[in-house]
Parts: structure tokens; C-alpha cells; sequence
């Protein structure tokens, strides 16, 4: 009873509190304004976290609720909702990464004068992603999934004094939508095919096409950030900071993860569409991570290690293993929720993105410093850190299917097991270097030239030169979530976590020892160049291929061409048609029926003579027609 | 108790009100003295409000248990309505004063009594240059009447007639308030469409002449009209309305007429007024040649699909604000003409809340595209720029209204437009497959160029076109919140629209099974 009340408020409540919080004045409403918009957004995701917390107690088995929403035709449109312990594990993460990230905004944008609007879209942003969590019907999904895409949009374009901040908007937003056009009609065919969009009516529908599901996850690599459709993510950090860690760690991102684990059951039936998964995944996995090892920007790392990230999760999928997805999904919402709050204070404490701009923030930062290492550690799979359970299980799943279990193709298999072993080596080595290069070394000083790149913290030109741990309001989230990202990993030693996920046992066999070797090497040469060559960047030693790793290998001029300038132009051509060719062939008919009117108009302006001629001419004419009928006839 | 006989005489009564009303409001309204101009545009108004209220209040049947459907019964008419007056006009002819209300038509008629009610409101607070308020005020209930009878005709020299009885207050309204260009896009808006009222006429007369009966309920399926009678007749229908809609590639009177018309003239054209093609379609087109219809389908379909990405398109490029908006209906109506296209019932559920989203988002829009020129002086999107910085409430709303409009579900715009996608898959089928796929690539194409719109609009440094803009008055408040509760209340209940029509649309296109 409590349950089926408490489900749709889930996600009602911060969506009510989010709207109601777009009411507030948006200007600067003095404290006062501020306090009571700060108030708006913090209650709705408390609440949500309230609200979970409670589902998580009495919900021992998964409950759900349905009312009748709209029907079309034959199909019925339900405002359904479902959950079981799994999807409340995910609904914790994104109610505890959102409510850390409004108590930390309020600090972070302690001077902007859109605070109001911002922190009303936060909650909107939490409230869809509970929504895609929570709801039982296709169609409820695809409100949550597009209200966040547009809440995205709205909260990386917030930035006012970043000229770059509204084309990431706009990217971020369309790079989603087109591939939300696969989702909308795979959505639909699953709907039309099994006669109901309820999501387990389509479960229990046996002949769901393929295609069908590969226009499904066109939706899912759009949101998820895989490639081809990644190329919105890295854009993106000209969000505010938090933004970032909310997109990054729990919603956005890991809603794509999330529809794939609801809907695993068909996705089991087809080898086809976990192939295709299994080859993006793996993609996606090493391009993150190549492309992660040669930025110069702090955030832009992170954003490339979350594209990473995910890859790994997508693998996970690919290989039949929707538990170690679910499993990496939320140890790695704890750890980078942590990175890039962290990331924040440092941007906030020295004004820049630009790790070329950093250098021994260790002593004068220490609660930030520890914050990175186990973040750093957590994303490297350092144990007994978060990230190291649940990418051993990704590894272990990934082996299994090289055996030939589980619904996946044998080389599916091997290839997301090669690319995530080669990730691992590669993450370590970047996690390395982003460490070293902000926190070690000497401390850069200031010039002129400081204030480039995405500063999006640039709120305050502080007199004091030496950087400092950020206040109260911003560091104790980060200290929290500290917590999960060290211990979170050992909830799979928790026989009820584990039944909920159906997550296998933690096996410490022999096979830990390669990712534990390939870790130490790609962590230890980083180190090596590094110390080798004091005060330069490590990245250096990649040569050639560096400036190609930091643009992400060109994908976006590749997109840009490929896509983005045909459309254009042919929207150019279809304008010009349009004016040329259509809308001219009107005024054509016009002035064409114009002109023929003054031929003719000419033709009976005439004197007397020659039109009294034209008479009889006409009379004579029209009498002899009439006898020629008259007489045949 | 109240009787059920008492019940239908009084729904007669308000179903002539709901005609009768701006007719005589809009004679009043004229004939007040030219001194009294504002009270005459308050009086203008107080008649679109009593006409919006009891245009509203024609849904009392269906509040109780009241046989307003009836399946069964051979020689039944398959849609009856809630209400109707049936009085004898043209006896000798058989033509019949013939109106009534039903589940396709009410949620229109209750749209134009509201944005007519709007409209006049506004017009209350700001006269466009070019003429007097009570004048515009006058017009505008004109139209309204109008377009009110061609909602609820159930006769079809009836329907043709209150057709046509709309055009020449829009013309005036154009010629009379519009831009600098006014007079020229006026006079290509009546010259077009009455290219399509002369098909529509030879339609009606086909049909008539055919049948013998002008009676749309009798009509509805087919009346055993021949096949080819049925396929000349639809074609005809299909290419008049299809003008009115507009569907590409007859839509080039739109750009022009949205461009030059006054805000409350955009706003009753584009909320209203281009709702007649796509209902006349449904009423008229596939209720009177049904097989027709299946025999035209994948031409309207391709059409349909082609209108969707061209329109978008066209606005991917386009540099100016309402035409902007006005392209963007030549999308939006592709995709509720898609929903016609299909012919099954999703398809035209959809095409009905797509009809009365469209009606209320870009109402919305047109009325914030004024409201931005009005203040700017131009509505050059080179020239406009940083809104956000300079009127956050403006900037605001204009954002939520092109959200909308994108089809962002949770709103209004969505329904109408997953659902005529859905609608193509339902159906099946090579063609059909393609033209779902086109129509969701036309969907991301919409989104890019709203959101190009909002990036020059609203974000960026103000130019100086919009720098030191007054914010929201009151009187636009008024106006426009009931648009915007529209959008979001159509958005989370659509079965506010669909509910009602369900069953009239299941026998509409019930003849083609």
C-alpha cells in the first residue's frame, strides 16, 4: 500500500517542486530569493532520497502500480510504475549524486543571478531520471528520457560568459535526439508488436525483431554516449561543474545503461543486436580511453573517462551480464559523482580548467587531494576501491562469454574482453597522470594568460593567492561520497545486494592477476615519465598521435562533414526551392493571369471603327456557324 | 431530475448559442460608436467569453450515462453526435441547417472560443497600427462564428458555406493590421485558398449530386457512393483542404500571410484557422469517401512525410522569426496529416491532439514572436540576440513554447506526433516503415532548428535590438498563461482531447474494414 502511494511520487516530487521552482523570480532575488530557491531544489531531491529510502524498505519483492493514461486505437498508453530492489539501488544513486549536487551548487554558484532557474532545472533533470528508473511503460520511459535531454540542454547552456556553452547545449540535445529517432521507433515497434507499451507486456512478447532492438539502442547510444554518438559528452563540460557530475554519475548517462538492463530479456534473445552492443561497446571503451590520456583540460579527462566508463557497462551488457552492468553503473556514480565535485573545488580554488596550469595542489588542498586519489583510484580499478569489484565482474562475465556462455556470440566475447583489459591499462595510466600533473609538482603561478579554456568557475577573483579546500557546503559532499566510491565494491560481499542484483560472487582467482599487472604497468609508466621528466607533460610521450587523442580522433570534424554541412546545405537548397520553384510557380499563375488580363484588356480597347468591324466580324461568324448547324442538322 | 428530452432541447439551445453569439457580438461590437473604441473591444470580448463558456459547456452529455454512440441498428448513422439541430434551409434542394457537436469536433470548438476569447483580450490591451480596435474586435468574432460553423456543420453545403464565410474577415485582418507588406500577402492568402474553395465547392457538388442528400451523418461511410464517384470526390477534398492545412507543396501562402498578419491574426490562423483542413479532411474527406481515402492514402502519406522535412528544413535556414514559426506549422501539420494518412484509428487520434497541440503551441508562439517584435523592432534573428540577459521571463516562456513545439513529450506537442509515427508502424509495411522513419528524422530536425531559434534568440550578449525591453505586462500574462497550462495540463492528460473522440473516430474509419 505505502509502496504503490509512494512510487509515482518518486519522481513526482522533484518534478512538482522542480516546476514550481521555474516560478521563482529569475533574476537575483537578494538572499532571500536565493535562500528560497536554494530550499526548492534541495528539498526535492531530499525528499526523493526520502522516498527511496522508504521503498527500500518495505519493497521486498518488485511491486508495481498501473493506471489507464491515454489509449490510441488499440494501444493503451499506461502511467505505470514498477520497481524492485535492483531499480531502487539506482534510484539511491541518482537521489543521493542529485541531492549532494544541489547542496554543493549552492555554494559553487554562490554569485550567479540565475541560481533560481538552475536549481528548479536540477530538479527536473532528478525527477525525469527517476522517472526513466521507475516507470513501467515504454512511453512514461520516453517522457523521463527526452525531459532530461531537454533539462541537459537548459543546464549546459546555463553559463552565460561562455560563448561555447550554447553550441555544447545545442549538441548535446541534438547529438540525443537523432538518436532518439531510433528509440521513438523501436519504441514503437516493440509497442505495435506486443499490442501494449507496458514494459512487461513487451517483455513477454517472443517475436520482437532485431531491428527493433537496434533502433533501440541507436536511442541508448545516444544518451549513453557511445560511439558514434558520443561526440555530445566532452562538449558538455561547459556545464557548471556540478551539472557535470549529475550528468556524468547517475542520470543522463546511465539512463541508456539502465533501458538496456530493463528490457535485457529481449536483448537476450537476439545475438545480432548484443553484437552490435558488444563491437560499440568496445569502441566506445578504448576511444574514451585513448582520447582521455591526451587532454590538457581537467574536465575534459573526466568527461573522456566516463565515455570509458560506460563502454564498460555497454560491454557488460553485450556479454550478458546486466548485474555487473547495473554493479559498475553505481560504484562508478559514486566515484565520479566524487571526481568531479572535486574537480570543481580544484577549478574553484585556481581558476582554471587547465591542468597545464596546476602543479602541487597536494599541500595546500589536502581534503581535495585525498578526494582524487580514491576517486583516481576507484576509476582505476585500484582495490579494494569501488571500481575494482565491479570491473572485476565486467572481466569475469567478459571471460565467461569467450567460453561460450551466456546469450552472446563467442568473439563478442573475446572482443569486449581484450578491449576491457587494454582499458584497464590505459585508465590507469591517464588516472596517473591527472593526478600527478594537478596535485604534485610545483605550483604554477599565475599570468595573464590564466583565464582561457572552460572556466566555468571563474565566480571569484579571490585576493588570495594560495588555493585552498573549498568550504563547508562544497566539501562535505565530496567527503561523503568518498565513502561509497572506497566501500561500495564490497556491497557484492552482501549476499542481499547480491541476490537483488543477481550478481555473481566476487571470485579472487588467478585470472585477477592480469588486469592487476596491466594496472601496475600502466600506472608505473605514466609515473616513470613523469618523474623523468619533471615539470612535462606525460602525454608527450605519445608523439604524433597526441593532438589526434585530444580532439578525439577527429570524430567531430568528421560529423561535421559528414552530417552536419550536407544538412545544411541541403536545407539551403530546400529554402531556395522553396522560394524559387514552389512558391514562384504561385506567383507565377498570378502575375501570368495579370498580364494575359492586359493582353486582352488591349485587345478591346479599340476605336470605333475597328471595333464595329469586330462586331460584325463576331455577327457574321456566329450566323454562319449557326447555319452550318442548323443545316446539318 | 431533468429529463432527457430537457437535456437535448437545452444542449440545442446552447449549440445555436454557440453560433448565434459572435454574430451578434461581432454586429454590436461594429455599431458602437467610434468614441466608446475600448469599450467596444471590452464589450467584444465579453462576447468571446460567454461564447467560449458555453461552447465549454456542450460536453454536459457526456458527463452522464447518455447514448451519444450507437454501434448496433442497421440504417443508424454511424457518428452521432452529442447534440444537433437539424432545420430545414433549402428545402427544394435538401439542404439542411444541419450543425452539432461530437467527440472530432468539441475540443476545436472549444480551442477557437478560447483563443478567440484571448485574442479579443488582447486586443483590449494593444490595437495593432492600420485601423480601430472595435473593428479588428468585430472581425475577429466573425471569424470566430465562422470558423465555429465549420466545426459543427453536419451538412455539407453548410459546411462549404461557413468555409468560406471565414476568408474574407482573415483577408480583412491581414490587408487591415498586417506589416508593410500586408496588402500583397493578403491578397495571396484569398487568391490561394479560394483556388482550394473552388475544388471544395465541385467536391460538395459531386457528392451531393450523387447522393442526393447533403447530410454528413448520412453520409459518413460511403453511402454507397461508387468507387469512382468516391475517388473524384476525395481527390477534390484532399487538394482543397490540403491547401487550407497547408500541405507541401501548396503551403506557400502561409509564410507570407503569418509574416504580414497582425499577432491576434497569426494567432487565430495558425491556432484555428488551418484546423479546418485537417478536420475537414476527417469529417469531410475520409467520412464521406472512405475509399477514396484508401485509395489516396500513400500520396497523402508521401506528401505528409515530404511536408515534415521540408518544412523543417526551411526553417533550418530561415532567418526570420514568424516565418520561422510558420514554416515550422507546415512540419507540424505533415505530421497530423500523416496520422490522417494512415486511416486507422491511432493515426487519427493522434492527427486530433496533434490538431488542438499545434492550435495551443503555436498560438503561444506567435503570440511571444509578437510580443519579441513588437519590443525589438525587428524580426531579424541577426538582430535579435541575448533575450535571456534583458527579459528572463520573455526569453523564459519562448524557450518553454519552442520546447513544446519540438515535441518534448510531457507536453502537449508530443502525442500528436509519436503517435502518427506510431500510427505509420502500426500500419506496416514497406512504405509505411519509410515514411515512420522520415517522419522521426523530420522530429530531430524540428528539435535542431528550435534550437537554433533559442541559441540566436535567447542566449549570447543582447544586442542592442532587445537591450532595455520592457519584461511581461500584465495584460500578455493574462493572455497567455492559459496557453501555457494548455500546453503542460494536454501534455500529462491527453485523454482530455482523446477520450471523447475515440468512438466517433473508430466509426469514421470503421468503413474501411
Amino acid at each position: 500500500m505505502t509502496a504503490e502511494v509512494l512510487m509515482p511520487l518518486l519522481a513526482g516530487v522533484p518534478l512538482l517542486l522542480g516546476l514550481a521552482g521555474l516560478l521563482l523570480p529569475p533574476g537575483d532575488g537578494g538572499r532571500d530569493g536565493r535562500r528560497r530557491a536554494a530550499t526548492v531544489g534541495v528539498a526535492g531531491a531530499a525528499l526523493a532520497l526520502l522516498i527511496t529510502v522508504v521503498l527500500l524498505v518495505v519493497v521486498a519483492e518488485p511491486v508495481g502500480v498501473t493506471h489507464r493514461w491515454a489509449t490510441f486505437g488499440d494501444l493503451p498508453v499506461t502511467l505505470g510504475f514498477s520497481l524492485g530492489k535492483a531499480e531502487l539501488y539506482v534510484a539511491l544513486a541518482v537521489t543521493v549524486v542529485a541531492l549532494f549536487v544541489q547542496i554543493y551548487s549552492v555554494t559553487y554558484l554562490h554569485d550567479d543571478p540565475r541560481y533560481a532557474p538552475y536549481a528548479a532545472q536540477v530538479s527536473l533533470f532528478t525527477g525525469a531520471m527517476l522517472l526513466v528508473v521507475s516507470a513501467d511503460d515504454l512511453i512514461l520511459l520516453l517522457v523521463g528520457w527526452e525531459v532530461m535531454g531537454a533539462c541537459s540542454y537548459l543546464l549546459i547552456g546555463h553559463d552565460r560568459r561562455l560563448p561555447e556553452a550554447p553550441a555544447a547545449a545545442v549538441k548535446a540535445f541534438v547529438v540525443t535526439r537523432v538518436g532518439d529517432v531510433g528509440f521513438l521507433l523501436g519504441i514503437a515497434w516493440l509497442g505495435v508488436s506486443a499490442g501494449s507499451f507496458r514494459i512487461s507486456d513487451v517483455l513477454a512478447d517472443s517475436g520482437v525483431p532485431t531491428v527493433a532492438l537496434l533502433l533501440v539502442l541507436a536511442g541508448v547510444a545516444g544518451k549513453s554516449a557511445q560511439f558514434p554518438l558520443h561526440t555530445w559528452l566532452p562538449d558538455a563540460m561547459a556545464g557548471p561543474t556540478p551539472i557535470s557530475a549529475l550528468i556524468h554519475a547517475a542520470t543522463m548517462v546511465a539512463a541508456g545503461v539502465y533501458v538496456v538492463f530493463r528490457l535485457f530479456p529481449l536483448f537476450a534473445q537476439s545475438p545480432a543486436a548484443l553484437a552490435v552492443l558488444g563491437v560499440m561497446a568496445s569502441i566506445t571503451l578504448l576511444l574514451g580511453a585513448l582520447a582521455a590520456t591526451a587532454q590538457d583540460d581537467l574536465k575534459r579527462v573526466l568527461a573522456w573517462s566516463t565515455v570509458s566508463q560506460i563502454g564498460y557497462m555497454t560491454g557488460a551488457l553485450a556479454v550478458g551480464a546486466p548485474a555487473a552492468a547495473l554493479f559498475h553503473l553505481l560504484t562508478h556514480a559514486a566515484f565520479k559523482a566524487l571526481l568531479f565535485l572535486a574537480a570543481g573545488a580544484v577549478i574553484h580554488a585556481v581558476g582554471t580548467n587547465l591542468m597545464s596550469r596546476m602543479g602541487g595542489l597536494r599541500t595546500s588542498m589536502p581534503v581535495t587531494f585525498w578526494s582524487f586519489v580514491v576517486g583516481l583510484g576507484a576509476l582505476a580499478g585500484v582495490p579494494p576501491l569501488a571500481g575494482f569489484w565491479s570491473k572485476e565482474n565486467v572481466l569475469v562475465a567478459a571471460a565467461h562469454a569467450t567460453e561460450g556462455e551466456g546469450p552472446a556470440p563467442v568473439w563478442v566475447g573475446w572482443v569486449v574482453w581484450l578491449a576491457a583489459l587494454t582499458g584497464v591499462a590505459i585508465t590507469a595510466w591517464y588516472a596517473t597522470r591527472l593526478l600527478l600533473r594537478t596535485f604534485f609538482g610545483h605550483p604554477r603561478s599565475r599570468d595573464d594568460r590564466w583565464s582561457l579554456g572552460f572556466d566555468d568557475a571563474f565566480y571569484e577573483e579571490s585576493a588570495d593567492p594560495v588555493p585552498h579546500d573549498p568550504p563547508g557546503l562544497m566539501r562535505w559532499p565530496v567527503v561523503l561520497l568518498g565513502i561509497p566510491a572506497v566501500l561500495l565494491g564490497l556491497a557484492a560481499f552482501l549476499p542481499g545486494f547480491r541476490s537483488a542484483l543477481e550478481l555473481d560472487q566476487p571470485h579472487l582467482e588467478v585470472s585477477i592477476l592480469l588486469p592487476m599487472a596491466l594496472l601496475v604497468l600502466g600506472a608505473s609508466s605514466a609515473w616513470w615519465l613523469w618523474q623523468a621528466a619533471p615539470g612535462v607533460d606525460p602525454a608527450k610521450a605519445l608523439g604524433r598521435l597526441r593532438p589526434w587523442f585530444a580532439a578525439g580522433f577527429r570524430l567531430d570534424d568528421l560529423q561535421n562533414r559528414l552530417i552536419v554541412r550536407p544538412v545544411r546545405a541541403l536545407a539551403q537548397g530546400v529554402r531556395l526551392t522553396d522560394e524559387r520553384v514552389v512558391d514562384a510557380a504561385v506567383e507565377g499563375t498570378g502575375t501570368s493571369a495579370t498580364r494575359l488580363g492586359t493582353v486582352l484588356e488591349a485587345a478591346h480597347r479599340a476605336a470605333l471603327p475597328r471595333a464595329a468591324v469586330a462586331v460584325f466580324t463576331g455577327a457574321l461568324l456566329l450566323g454562319v456557324v449557326a447555319a452550318i448547324y442548323g443545316a446539318a442538322s | 431530475m431533468i429529463a432527457p428530452t430537457d437535456v437535448s432541447s437545452a444542449l440545442q439551445i446552447l449549440l445555436l448559442a454557440t453560433l448565434a453569439l459572435p454574430v451578434v457580438g461581432a454586429l454590436v461590437v461594429a455599431l458602437m460608436p467610434a468614441r466608446l473604441d475600448r469599450g467596444a473591444r471590452i464589450v467584444a470580448t465579453a462576447f468571446a467569453a460567454v461564447t467560449f463558456v458555453v461552447a465549454a459547456l456542450l460536453a454536459l452529455p457526456t458527463t452522464r450515462d447518455f447514448g451519444w454512440f450507437d454501434y448496433g441498428g442497421t440504417g443508424a448513422p454511424p457518428v452521432a453526435p452529442w447534440a444537433e439541430v437539424d432545420l430545414a434551409w433549402v428545402p427544394a434542394l435538401g439542404i439542411d441547417f444541419h450543425v452539432g457537436v461530437d467527440g472530432i469536433s468539441y475540443p476545436l470548438v472549444v480551442l477557437t472560443g478560447l483563443l478567440t476569447l484571448l485574442c479579443c483580450g488582447y486586443t483590449v490591451w494593444k490595437v495593432p497600427a492600420g485601423g480601430s480596435g472595435r473593428t479588428l474586435a468585430a472581425l475577429l468574432l466573425v471569424l470566430e462564428a465562422g470558423i465555429l460553423g465549420t466545426f459543427l456543420a453536419l451538412d455539407l453545403v453548410l459546411f462549404f458555406v461557413f468555409f468560406e464565410v471565414v476568408l474574407l474577415p482573415m483577408y480583412a485582418v491581414i490587408a487591415g493590421w498586417g506589416g508593410p507588406e500586408r496588402r500583397r500577402a493578403a491578397r495571396k492568402f484569398v487568391l490561394y485558398t479560394l483556388f482550394g474553395s473552388v475544388l471544395l465547392l465541385l467536391g460538395v457538388f459531386t457528392v451531393v449530386a450523387a447522393a442526393g442528400t447533403g447530410d454528413l451523418l448520412a453520409l459518413a461511410g460511403g453511402y454507397g457512393l461508387s468507387r469512382t464517384t468516391q475517388c473524384v470526390a476525395f481527390a477534390l477534398f484532399a487538394v482543397a483542404f490540403a491547401v487550407k492545412a497547408p500541405l507541401w507543396p501548396l503551403h506557400t501562402w502561409l509564410p507570407d500571410a503569418h509574416t504580414e498578419a497582425p499577432t491576434v491574426g497569426s494567432v487565430i490562423l495558425a491556432g484555428v484557422l488551418l484546423k479546418m483542413g485537417t478536420y475537414g479532411l476527417i469529417r469531410v474527406g475520409v467520412g464521406v469517401a472512405p475509399e477514396g481515402a484508401a485509395w489516396a492514402a500513400p500520396v497523402l502519406g508521401i506528401l505528409a512525410a515530404a511536408a515534415i522535412i521540408a518544412g523543417s528544413l526551411v526553417c533550418l535556414r530561415q532567418t526570420e522569426l514568424k516565418r520561422l514559426i510558420a514554416y515550422s506549422s507546415v512540419g507540424h501539420m505533415g505530421f497530423v496529416l500523416l496520422g490522417i494518412a494512415t486511416l486507422t484509428v491511432t493515426g487519427v487520434q493522434a492527427a486530433l491532439i496533434g490538431n488542438v497541440a499545434h492550435g495551443v503551441i503555436t498560438g503561444l508562439l506567435f503570440f511571444l514572436a509578437g510580443a519579441i517584435k513588437d519590443r525589438a523592432h525587428t524580426g531579424d534573428l541577426a538582430g535579435l540576440g541575448g533575450l535571456r540577459e534583458s527579459a528572463p521571463r520573455l526569453a523564459g516562456l519562448l524557450g518553454f513554447a519552442a520546447i513544446a513545439s519540438l515535441g518534448l513529450p510531457g507536453l502537449a506537442g508530443f502525442w500528436g506526433e509519436a503517435f502518427a509515427v506510431v500510427a505509420a508502424v502500426e500500419r506496416g509495411g514497406p512504405l509505411w516503415i519509410t515514411l515512420a522513419v522520415v517522419a522521426a528524422v523530420g522530429g530531430a530536425l524540428t528539435a535542431t532548428y528550435f534550437l537554433r531559434l533559442l541559441r540566436r534568440v535567447t542566449h549570447g550578449p543582447a544586442t542592442g535590438a532587445v537591450t532595455g525591453i520592457p519584461g511581461v505586462a500584465p495584460a500578455e500574462w493574462l493572455a497567455w498563461s492559459p496557453l501555457i497550462l494548455l500546453t503542460l495540463v494536454v501534455g500529462l492528460v491527453p485523454a482530455l482531447v482523446l477520450a471523447a473522440g475515440a468512438d466517433p473516430v473508430a466509426a469514421l474509419t470503421g468503413a474501411l474494414r
